[in-house]
């Protein structure tokens, strides 16, 4: 079976040897979409993508963790809200803050169940339109030294997809300014703002550079023939940055 | 069976999104002595038995720890209704 083919059903865990060796693990909630995708995504950088329920509680010795999109929980309260509470999370908590600082990645709700999990400042709420949107987006990369961006240029502009009705990013003038003032601004819109997120924010960072969430979807736009205008691989920047990462090759 | 209900509102400062598409819809239908809306949730928790303090109290941590998110909302009233 080669790296990048995936059976129809069943568990997507790579059944072979990856190139890196590393292993990265890919979140599945009741209601989670695209964490075959993302799977997928993190197989064509070149790691090994682990199969994890948000049921169980041990991350299987993984290198990091997608939390991939969707609308966990039916985004029943509020998207992420109840997600935030599985067992699997309370480990991606703990490893995420320990002295390990496990790299995480948060994609659209997986962005809001880093919030909701208080990994990340703010919070998401409907589009200023209320409209659910999907379409190509240009975004800024304000931060390129991210477990997850770092192999991007600083000020690069790179093209991914967006798809969201609950993407407005929120958060009080004291955060935002903290913020944009430590460089915690990790990918911003460019060209347009898609759903009223305050100062165009698209994703940020902890202080650690370790956890990154973003409301976009990098791991739709990492292979030519599927991703933005059906060339895009702007999206593969993201899990070849985090495999640069765990070998230690960080700008 | 006694209920506890626990209402939570959008922040005041947090512009809420289908508030103002409803304030937009109301003078459609003639509506039009409202000038704002903010749409909240209301939670209605059953308890089986008496609402003794302590089970009040874990009423007041679940809205603020689950049925609220601090940095968008606000928990307006906690309160015990008898049917």
């Amino acid at each position: 079976m080669s790296a990048t083919e995936l059976p129809l059903i069943g568990d997507y865990s790579t059944p072979a040897a990856a190139l890196s060796g590393a292993r990265i693990g890919v979140v599945t909630f009741p209601g989670t979409l695209d964490d075959r995708d993302a799977a997928r995504a993190i197989r064509m950088a070149g790691a090994e993508a682990v199969s994890l329920w948000h049921g169980d509680a041990d991350l299987s010795n993984v290198d990091a963790v997608v939390i991939p999109g969707g609308f966990s929980y039916g985004d029943y309260l509020r998207a992420g809200a109840i997600a935030r509470f599985a067992p699997m999370m309370s480990k991606i908590v703990d490893a995420a803050n320990s002295d390990a600082k496990l790299p995480v990645l948060g994609i659209c709700n997986g962005f809001q169940i880093l919030t909701e999990s208080h990994l990340l400042p703010g919070s998401m709420i409907k589009n200023d339109h209320l409209k659910f949107l999907c379409r190509d987006q240009v975004l800024r990369v304000e931060n390129n030294t991210t477990a997850w961006s770092n192999q991007y240029a600083q000020g690069e502009e790179i093209t991914i997809v967006l798809k969201n009705q609950d993407g407005q990013y929120v958060a009080d003038e004291k955060t935002l300014d903290a913020l944009e003032a430590e460089g915690r601004v990790a990918f911003s819109y460019v060209g347009w703002n898609p759903n009223g997120s305050r100062r165009n924010i698209a994703g940020i960072t902890n202080a650690a550079g370790n956890v990154v969430g973003l409301m976009p979807h990098p791991e739709h736009a990492v292979e030519a023939g599927f991703g933005p205008d059906h060339t895009g691989t702007d999206g593969l920047g993201f899990f070849t940055s985090v495999l640069t990462h765990l070998v230690g090759g960080q700008k | 069976m006694p209920r506890i209900v626990v209402d939570v509102m959008p922040k005041p400062e947090i512009l809420d999104p289908q508030g103002k598409a409803i304030v937009g819809a109301l003078p459609r239908l003639g509506f039009t002595a409202f000038s704002q809306v903010r749409q909240g949730k209301r939670f209605e928790l059953t308890v089986d038995g008496e609402v003794t303090e302590e089970i009040l109290a874990q009423a007041r941590e679940a809205a603020e720890k689950l049925l609220s998110n601090p940095v968008i909302e606000d928990v307006v009233n906690v309160e015990v209704v008898a049917d």
